[in-house]
């Protein structure tokens, strides 16, 4: 049997937690298959040229310009009966997506996987991240969503897969309508494929003082993050969120900017290879997980910083 | 219209859940239990529609053990009208759950079906999802605001990249993100009137329907700790440590 993994893009680009759940597909030990549903063929033509993959279904029509979660399980459901598993990134687009086809499938779904074990075993965190289970599956298909920071990205270069068109299947008259977006517009790296990524608590205070986590990230090419407890405050808007209910991030370094180290927010990002703590409060949690800790105000720390490196 | 707000008992979520002894399972052993922050934050927002005369009756459920009627109760304190209670000793996943919900959604007939992104505890993120394919019907998932027409509901969601909106044909299921409302406590009168208010009780079974717990959890465990690190005492020791020893900068 196959694996199939669902492609992830914004109809210019494919997105980089796609690449990382083709590296988690690849573990399965099976031919990896990729499914794009898309409203050109130029997503089709980048993803064939990811190592290691066999083939690409390509599904072009209006329809998919928004990755509206009923049109591509109608597309999934036609080809699921060559694969048995199923992968894609627990993104919102694959957390959205990915339990729609499983209910259809009757397959319980395995979310936010760390972890490949064996093709029937898998870990995932819960609560928060406050524990790790390793969970077993006997059935007959899966379908697994990843969690990208645990899986590095594969080649997106360098591979010749197969493209193979296949039409549209019919779908009901459609209910569910794109009306329109507001995506958040930046010049620096995004968020979870930054090398470095400066985070801000509520020590921050106020939404206007984010301006200085701006001035260092632009100096280090970082993307800006937020804990929950910010974003609740509303200094940040929520595509901030670095942690268990927003993003999970695995930078080079992460800096954490009055953020006290909630279990919440490190379930996000302890998994940075080094990770910086400026705050005030000598005893808050995130100074357990810090490689480098200052203790101290950021309104002097930050300027400081900015003018140093 | 009537809408229909699932409710999951969970911890409550200032508590740190640990594995038990035996890494078995987690330990809940007097643990503190209420109502999931996201199923709160669901009906929080069906009693708004209700206030705002677009729903006249908002239904709350819950899957599980005697035990449930408790975050009932609390649905019924903060507004909902009566609740279900669908009864099972077993453990449910996500896919029982949405089978549940569809035969519930069959009986009730509800227009929407408001209800959390993820509990707290398995944080799936699922059954929502599970339910729209189920029936059929749309989804709009981790809903920040939720707008109301006749026969369809203009829905912002939070996606990773900034908001989408969709407009989903009714009946629909919305499930909810932090930002969507703050709900609101339970006041004492309403808390002595939710004690009036029906809970009707139904076995898993008479619903014609059997769990079936397809992916079972063999070992949980606490994630590996970090080493703590050190103290640097300076903006210029710290950008020397970066720079010459974990050389992350230039």
């Amino acid at each position: 049997m196959k694996t199939l993994v669902i492609v992830e893009h914004d109809n210019e680009n494919i997105s980089s937690s796609t690449l990382c759940a083709v590296s988690a597909a690849q573990k399965l030990g099976q031919d990896v298959d990729l499914l794009v549903a898309s409203s050109t063929n130029n997503i089709a033509e980048k993803a064939q040229k990811i190592m290691g993959i066999s083939k690409v279904l390509n599904f072009v029509g209006d329809n998919f310009k928004n990755e509206i979660a009923e049109d591509l399980t109608a597309c999934v459901l036609e080809v699921s009966q060559h694969y048995n598993f199923f992968v894609a990134s627990s993104s919102t687009t694959g957390k959205n997506l990915m339990p729609r086809i499983s209910a259809l499938l009757d397959v319980q779904q395995i979310s936010e996987v760390i972890e490949i074990v064996d093709n029937n075993t898998f870990k995932k965190p819960i609560y928060a991240g406050a524990c790790i289970a390793t969970v077993e599956s006997q059935q007959e298909k899966n379908i697994i969503t990843v969690r990208t920071t645990a899986f590095e990205k594969a080649l997106s270069e360098g591979g010749s897969g197969q493209i193979e068109n296949i039409d549209i299947p019919e779908t009901e008259s459609r209910k569910s309508v794109f009306v329109g977006n507001e995506l958040t517009v930046s010049d620096r790296p995004e968020l979870t494929s930054a090398d470095i990524v400066i985070s801000g608590g509520r020590g921050m205070q106020d939404g206007n003082n984010f301006a200085l986590l701006d001035s260092v990230a632009n100096k280090l090419n970082a993307a800006v993050g937020a804990s929950r407890a910010a974003v609740d405050s509303g200094f940040a808007p929520n595509d901030y969120q670095v942690g268990q209910t927003g993003k999970s991030v695995a930078p080079n370094l992460y800096i954490a900017v009055g953020i006290s180290g909630a279990i919440q927010h490190l379930a996000g990002m302890k998994d940075s290879k080094t990770i910086v703590a400026i705050n005030k409060d000598e005893e808050a949690p995130i100074f357990k997980v810090a490689d480098y800790g200052l203790v101290g105000d950021l309104f002097d720390v930050l300027p400081e910083l900015e003018s140093k490196i | 219209m009537k809408i229909l707000v699932p409710i999951k008992r969970v911890n409550d979520y200032n508590v740190k859940v640990r594995p038990n002894q035996s890494n078995t399972d987690v330990d809940l052993t007097n643990v503190k239990m209420a109502v999931n922050p996201f199923c709160e934050i669901a009906l929080e927002e069906a009693i708004r529609i209700k206030e705002a005369g677009n729903a006249e009756e908002v239904v709350a459920v819950s899957v599980g053990t005697e035990k449930n009627q408790e975050q009932l109760r609390t649905a019924l304190a903060l507004g909902a009208d009566r609740s279900i209670l669908i009864k099972t000793e077993m453990e449910v996943q996500p896919l029982d759950v949405a089978k549940i919900l569809a035969k519930i959604f069959e009986k009730e007939n509800p227009k929407l079906v408001l209800m959390g992104k993820q509990g707290i505890d398995g944080d799936h993120n699922q059954t929502g999802q599970m339910l729209g394919a189920m029936l059929s019907i749309p989804q709009a998932t981790f809903a920040s605001k939720v707008e109301i027409n006749k026969d369809s509901a203009n829905i912002t969601r939070e996606i990773d990249g900034g908001l989408e909106t969709l407009s989903v044909e009714l009946p629909a299921i919305v499930t909810t993100d932090l930002r969507l409302n703050e709900p609101r406590y339970a006041s004492l009168p309403n808390i002595m009137k939710a004690k009036r208010k029906p809970i009707d009780e139904i076995n898993v079974e008479e619903l014609g329907l059997s769990i079936e717990q397809k992916v079972k959890t063999v070992k949980v465990e606490s994630p590996s700790e970090r080493e703590e690190g050190i103290k640097v005492d300076s903006v210029d020791a710290l950008l020397d440590k970066l720079r010459n020893e974990a050389k992350v900068i230039e």
